[in-house]
């Protein structure tokens, strides 16, 4: 049991003065995603049920493949700053950090992943 | 942290009935959370039934009855009875509300009434408000100048004046913190939205000189930003404010500072 005034609990370690430069990325990755889910949808759907040449002839165009990029890179990046402040807000202690690094790590490792393969079917 | 079974000693069990008030023709059910810390018994729900020709309208009509009549251990807190002082707050039929604000003809069928969720209990219907006082008193709730005081007194333009409205109401009855699921699991951190509303009541204070200090204690993952615009708040409020918007505006004021 910690003997701390009351006021020195309510006020923990203070501020971190952090806080803002996340809040705007999930904005920006929002409103991001908003334009391009929609392209994304139009540009890979046509393609669904297509011959395998027929696709990647064309992915190989720069329209679809920068907007399928595009989707993977604002994705995963969005789905980084969220899943942070979902294992923030449901766990404590050192799970949260290894949580936050995993969830990191996946996220860049996913949209290095789906970069990769447009590059290798574009170029 | 999040905690989704209660502790072995905190779960709810079936408490006594008490009989029906003799010759009442005219009665309700009311089930009502009991703890007692002296007796080191699990809390339990009681079952009382009151005689509604001879209550007032009120729920606090009610639990005054059920003390002053029936049972006179039941504990809670009032004063005022006209929702001003923000005492009587409890969750009732599954609302945090107000008691003394709150009409039994609100409420369909049977009256459920427990203390706010997730506060430690003092007792019954008494939660225990001490870290929620601390963090409200932790945003420095009073006018902070620089400038020497004026000979007369610090004016203020009615436009500014409007400013504050929607704000100064708040009675920190703390119906919304504890309605708040963020609040609910991070509330040792996160300040929640009764002392958010009231940290933008001073931010947007045209009279006030500190609001560069107040945003910057502020800006935190957890103090601030761990409002998910859930809503709960806004929608429990008994007094119709909405804490939600204004920490929205204190979001936005970060904003306005960064980019």
């Amino acid at each position: 049991m910690e003997f701390l005034t009351n006021r020195k609990r309510a006020v923990g370690l203070g501020s971190a003065k952090e806080g803002t430069g996340h809040h705007w990325r999930m904005i920006v990755t929002s409103v991001g995603l908003l334009i391009l889910v929609p392209l994304f949808v139009f540009t890979v759907g046509p393609m669904l049920g297509q011959p395998h040449q027929a696709v990647l002839n064309y992915f190989s165009q720069p329209f679809p493949a920068i907007v399928t990029a595009l989707t993977f890179l604002v994705g995963f990046m969005h789905f980084k700053s969220g899943a942070q402040v979902l294992i923030e807000d449901y766990t404590g202690g050192l799970t949260r950090k290894v949580l936050i690094l995993a969830v990191i790590c996946l996220s860049y490792g996913a949209a290095a992943t789906g970069l990769f393969a447009i590059a290798r079917i574009a170029l | 942290m999040v905690q989704l079974t209660l502790p072995k000693n905190s779960r709810i069990k079936t408490g006594k009935t008490w009989p029906k008030p003799e010759g009442a023709t005219n009665t309700r059910k009311f089930s009502i959370y009991r703890w007692n810390p002296d007796d080191a018994e699990n809390p339990r729900v009681d079952t009382y039934f009151v005689d509604m020709d001879t209550c007032g309208p009120m729920v606090l009509d009610a639990l005054i009855k059920i003390k002053n009549e029936i049972d006179p251990t039941l504990t809670f807190r009032r004063s005022c009875r006209e929702g001003i002082c923000g005492s009587c707050a409890m969750n009732i039929d599954g609302i945090n509300t107000l008691a003394c604000i709150y009409g039994m003809d609100e409420i369909k069928g049977d009256v459920k009434i427990y203390p706010l969720p997730h506060l430690p209990v003092v007792k019954d219907l008494i939660p225990d408000l001490t870290h929620f006082y601390a963090q409200h008193e932790s945003i420095k709730p009073w006018l902070e100048t620089k400038t020497n005081a004026p000979a007369k007194e610090w004016r203020q333009s009615i436009e500014d004046r409007k400013k504050l409205d929607g704000l100064y109401e708040c009675v920190m009855c703390a119906c919304c913190s504890t309605s708040c699921p963020s609040y609910w699991w991070n509330g040792d951190r996160y300040l929640g939205p009764a002392a958010l509303l009231h940290a933008y009541r001073w931010i947007i204070d045209s009279r006030d000189e500190a609001t560069p200090e107040r945003l910057d204690e502020l800006e935190d993952p957890f103090k601030l930003y761990r409002c998910h615009t859930i809503m709960n708040c806004a929608k429990t409020c008994p007094k119709g404010l909405n804490p939600a918007k204004a920490i929205g505006s204190i979001k936005q004021l970060m904003l306005e500072r960064t980019i």
